[in-house]
């Protein structure tokens, strides 16, 4: 079992790697991005000086972007690790990652106003739980920067002035607004979650968790996979462009889930994830080596 | 790609038009939140010769520091939209002649660059390793203990930092065209209903 110094260290190497890379999938989409754009436009520029600050990122061991987020823990282990232990790691870790620059000092108080200068105070860093049938644990750490949740929202179905229903439609109606609104604040191109349902505070939660899944992942439900195909079509011919200074790539992907509402309430509420979608897992299976994966 | 030295000249900058490629050199005084609240309510007195001619840069940057020197390690923009309530004022006040920033800003600062001679720079959001690396050296760092590393104001000497002129001093902005555009790209698509 993984444990005490050698867990806590095991976060900071996972933190390192979360800040300091881009998973994969979200690479290979803004490759794609910048090949389909028009040669030499502002918009190829941009895509492919993100691809070579990834790539100096990683070289370095540096942060791919200076606002490292609020930082959400995703744990999900067996019933031989106690919770407590594990969040003591886990500030533990996020302090020394503070201390080697992995991380921006990025917690204030919002009533003094005050920096605690190590990531820690009332809330977080955020840890949310699952125990698992099996022995072992897994760490996803999710990074969401503070531009980007600036221009996360939230709306109430239905909406008059949208035309936006109780249905799939509604829900259509609500994304397209709401990238429109965010034109390049969030650091465009950027991958939207959408939770459908749920009340003002899962709403949000389910918004996130879609932003775990990777981009090639489709919906089960046939018509959330429409959905997000068609969105993501939609999304891009707004022309809002990389940063918002125009291009074809407005979203890299749009990822829908649902959380149960009461009839009272219909919330749709979106997660702009910024192009830097930095996610990493640990994972500790007994009697092996710990691995980690993007 | 056109060259800005600093301090930079009025006409220098009545020169550049959007969408101008720009590599500035020079010193450079990172701002947000805390500091443009404060170049607001006070006379700035430790920084007004540096914003003299000189150019804001809305970011809170990673930093480090070793055998007591600072060293930037990320440092892309932020939003530049939370400062609207304020820059307009700080541009004439203190005589910047350039905000560098992300997702550009409003009408009362795209009046106030035409009307002193200030333009817009757009760096690309989370471009922090590749603009660190064009930052030589920190030169002083103000309000550090107050504001916290992100907040404070940090006096830096830059070298070749890329960016695009976003809104200039002819009452153009990028920000404004593009949202005009994408407004009327929405209005039909939510004319279109359930395919």
């Amino acid at each position: 079992m993984l444990e005490g110094e050698t867990l806590t260290e095991a976060i900071v190497e996972m933190i390192r790697r979360s800040s300091c890379s881009i998973p994969r999938d979200v690479q290979e989409a803004i490759a794609q991005a910048a090949e389909r754009e028009a040669p030499d436009s502002g918009a190829q520029t941009t895509l492919r000086l993100l691809l070579e600050n990834i790539r100096l990122a990683g070289q370095l061991s540096r942060p791919v972007c200076q606002d490292t987020g609020a930082l959400l823990f995703y744990v999900r282990c067996g019933r031989e690790y106690s919770q407590r232990a594990i969040r003591a790691a886990i500030v533990a870790a996020v302090r020394a990652a503070t201390q080697r620059s992995y991380l921006r000092p990025n917690a204030v108080e919002p009533v003094s106003g005050k920096n605690s200068g190590d990531n820690t105070g009332p809330g977080v860093p955020y840890v949310e739980w699952e125990e698992t049938e099996s022995a072992g644990l897994e760490i996803t750490l999710l990074q969401k920067g503070g531009g980007c949740e600036n221009v996360s929202c939230q709306y109430a179905l239905p909406d008059a002035a949208l035309g936006a229903a109780r249905d799939l439609e509604g829900v259509r109606r609500c994304v397209l607004d709401a990238v429109h609104k965010a034109q390049g604040k969030g650091c465009a191109p950027g991958i939207i979650g959408v939770g459908i349902g749920g009340d003002r505070a899962t709403g949000y939660l389910t918004a996130k968790h879609q932003l775990l899944r990777p981009l090639d992942d489709r919906s089960p439900d046939p018509q959330l996979a429409a959905l997000e195909a068609r969105l993501f079509d939609e999304l891009n011919t707004l022309e809002i462009g990389p940063m918002g200074c125009g291009g074809r790539t407005t979203v890299l992907g749009v990822k829908a889930g649902v959380a149960a509402r009461v009839p009272a309430c219909y919330f749709v509420s979106i997660a702009y994830m910024c192009w830097a979608l930095r996610r990493h897992t640990l994972v500790a299976r007994p009697g092996e080596e710990v691995a980690y994966h993007d | 790609m056109i060259d800005l030295q600093l301090p930079a000249s009025e006409k220098a900058i009545r020169r550049l038009n959007v969408g101008d490629r720009v590599a500035i050199s020079g010193v450079i005084v990172t701002a947000r939140d805390a500091a443009h609240h404060y170049l607001t309510h006070s006379d700035g007195r430790e920084i007004s010769g540096t914003l003299r001619d000189g150019v804001i840069y809305h970011c809170g940057p990673v930093v480090a520091q070793e055998n007591g020197v600072w060293r930037f390690v990320a440092a892309g923009p932020t939003t530049s939209m939370r400062e609207e309530v304020y820059e307009a004022d700080i541009i004439a006040r203190y005589g910047v002649r350039g905000i560098i920033g992300k997702g550009g800003m409003g009408d009362k600062t795209l009046a106030a660059c035409r009307k002193y001679g200030c333009v817009y720079f757009d760096a690309v959001g989370g471009l922090a390793v590749v603009l660190a690396q064009c930052v030589k050296r920190v030169v002083a760092v103000y309000k550090l203990e107050e504001f916290g590393e992100p907040e404070a104001m940090w006096v830096v000497e830059v070298e070749k930092f890329p960016v695009t002129v976003g809104m200039d001093t002819h009452g153009r902005s990028i920000y404004q065209e593009i949202e005009s555009r994408s407004a009327a790209r929405r209005n039909e698509l939510l004319a279109r209903k359930s395919a």
